[in-house]
């Protein structure tokens, strides 16, 4: 793909940076070892920690926020343990996808999951029917009732993505 | 021994064969898991949207066992590592603290940073240890073969984990398996990733990475793959199906919690250990474990 210069937002690099786990950025020098360790890569071409590194520094943000790789990450840190300049590779793929929810782009499956937390406050819902298959195995039972602190920890801190889901619907 | 016991939102619904392992053994050991009603989810799905909703939520978990003044222990790798690494930031820098300590007034709660985090398979390894669990062996699986799966947030990333094992080359599952009497065979791409991070990303990919080990596993023969983490488990057990029906490939390898086979050879019945909810039925095990005759 060639790079139009025009195109690039230098600016990128600082907005990724400020995230947390963003910061060690530019201190990538490209060896590859990220791409080498990563088991994604070894299955699908797509996802190449190396190249989201360079494009981030290079300035490429839409191409970078609006592809389906930078979801791709499954956080097994494997890269980030190889990594002879400490980038935090595994932390710096979660910055750039905060910056992707900052910018309203986010993956389906992550509303998915935020709607499911929104509900129960936990990612599956604990009714009746859990609760009787867990007391008939000697289980304690669980609060079935949405937990008020965690609801509004969701309204502070994601309600966008809530209301997303709503728009949606 | 006294632990606040976080289950998390898999186990309790997805693993209860696991839970339940865990509650008995850790009876029979001595060790004492307080269930507190309020915990919720530790946050690790919100980290890739918002690293500071991830931060609030793992706190307000951390928050209501120091209030109880009491250590966490978990079954899931995810929910370790979220809440671990929660910790550790807001630990070690007190403008972190203060700032998350802001938020957390908004909910009624404050954190000091007084609480540890562990797996309990750690808890076991490290607090417990491999000679006091060794007492309690009475029936050795010394019949076995079974593979250890870490998962990758039990042992990484190793900013966090560094005094307990090695990142690439670790030790504390297989000496936790050899205890039984069992052999952990060694086998290639060992710390593989089961996929679980984007199954609902991309499927196939994830499949992809799951049924490399199992393809893996199955040319060795083994009576068991070892997990202690209930998303690996969905990865590589409720899912193995579908990676047989999509790679045209007869696999059937059992998936068994660690707890569970530490029961056995602690005297517990395969029925106790709840090995008839496992999806990928350890035959030989249910069939030498069982009180049913």
């Amino acid at each position: 793909m060639p790079i139009n210069i025009k195109e690039l937002n230098t600016k990128f690099k600082y907005e990724v940076m400020k995230e947390p786990g963003g910061e060690n950025l530019l201190k990538c020098f490209g060896c590859g070892t990220c791409t080498a360790s990563c088991p994604v890569r070894e299955i699908d071409e797509q996802f190449n920690p190396r190249k989201i590194i360079r494009m981030t520094i290079l300035g490429m943000k839409e191409v970078v926020l609006k592809s389906d790789f930078v979801w791709l990450c499954t956080a097994c840190y494997m890269c980030q343990e190889r990594c002879p300049q400490d980038v935090m590779i595994t932390e710096l793929m979660n910055a750039i996808k905060n910056v992707a929810v900052k910018e309203g782009i986010v993956h389906p499956s992550y509303i998915a999951q935020v709607d499911a937390l929104n509900q129960f406050s936990r990612l599956y819902e604990i009714g009746e029917f859990e609760n009787k298959k867990r007391s008939k195995l000697g289980l304690p039972t669980l609060e079935t009732k949405k937990n008020e602190t965690f609801v509004k920890i969701m309204n502070d801190y994601v309600a966008d993505l809530l209301n997303k889901d709503e728009g949606e619907e | 021994m006294k632990y606040a016991f976080f289950l998390g939102c898999t186990v309790p619904v997805r693993a209860q064969n696991y839970e339940l392992s865990a509650r008995k053994v850790s009876e029979k050991l001595g060790i004492e898991l307080i269930d507190i009603p309020e915990f919720r989810c530790c946050g690790y799905p919100v980290k890739s949207v918002d690293f500071r909703a991830h931060l609030v939520m793992s706190t307000m978990n951390l928050a209501l066992a120091e209030k109880k003044g009491l250590n966490i222990t978990t079954l899931c790798n995810a929910c370790s590592v979220t809440m671990i690494e929660a910790n550790e930031e807001i630990k070690h820098n007190s403008n972190l603290l203060n700032e998350v300590n802001k938020e957390l007034k908004k909910y009624d709660l404050e954190y000091n940073g007084n609480v540890e985090v562990k797996h309990f398979a750690r808890v076991l390894y490290e607090d417990y240890g491999i000679e006091n669990i060794k007492k309690y062996i009475t029936r050795p699986l010394d019949k076995y073969r079974f593979a250890a799966h870490y998962g990758c947030h039990f042992i990484r990333p190793s900013v966090v984990y560094s005094e307990f094992d090695d990142p690439e080359f670790p030790v504390s599952l297989d000496r936790l398996i050899e205890v039984t009497g069992a052999v952990s065979v060694d086998y290639p791409d060992k710390q593989l990733c089961c996929g679980g991070g984007i199954l609902g990303i991309k499927e196939d990919v994830a499949l992809a990475l799951s049924h490399k080990k199992l393809a893996i596993l199955k040319d060795i023969g083994i009576d068991g793959l070892i997990s202690i983490c209930p998303f690996c488990s969905v990865m590589y057990e409720s899912n193995q199906k579908k990676i047989e029906k999509t790679y045209e490939e007869e696999l059937g390898i059992p998936v068994i919690y660690y707890t569970q086979i530490l029961g056995l050879a602690m005297g517990f019945s395969s029925e106790d250990m709840g090995l008839k909810l496992n999806r990928v039925k350890a035959k030989k095990l249910i069939e030498a474990f069982t009180n049913e005759k």
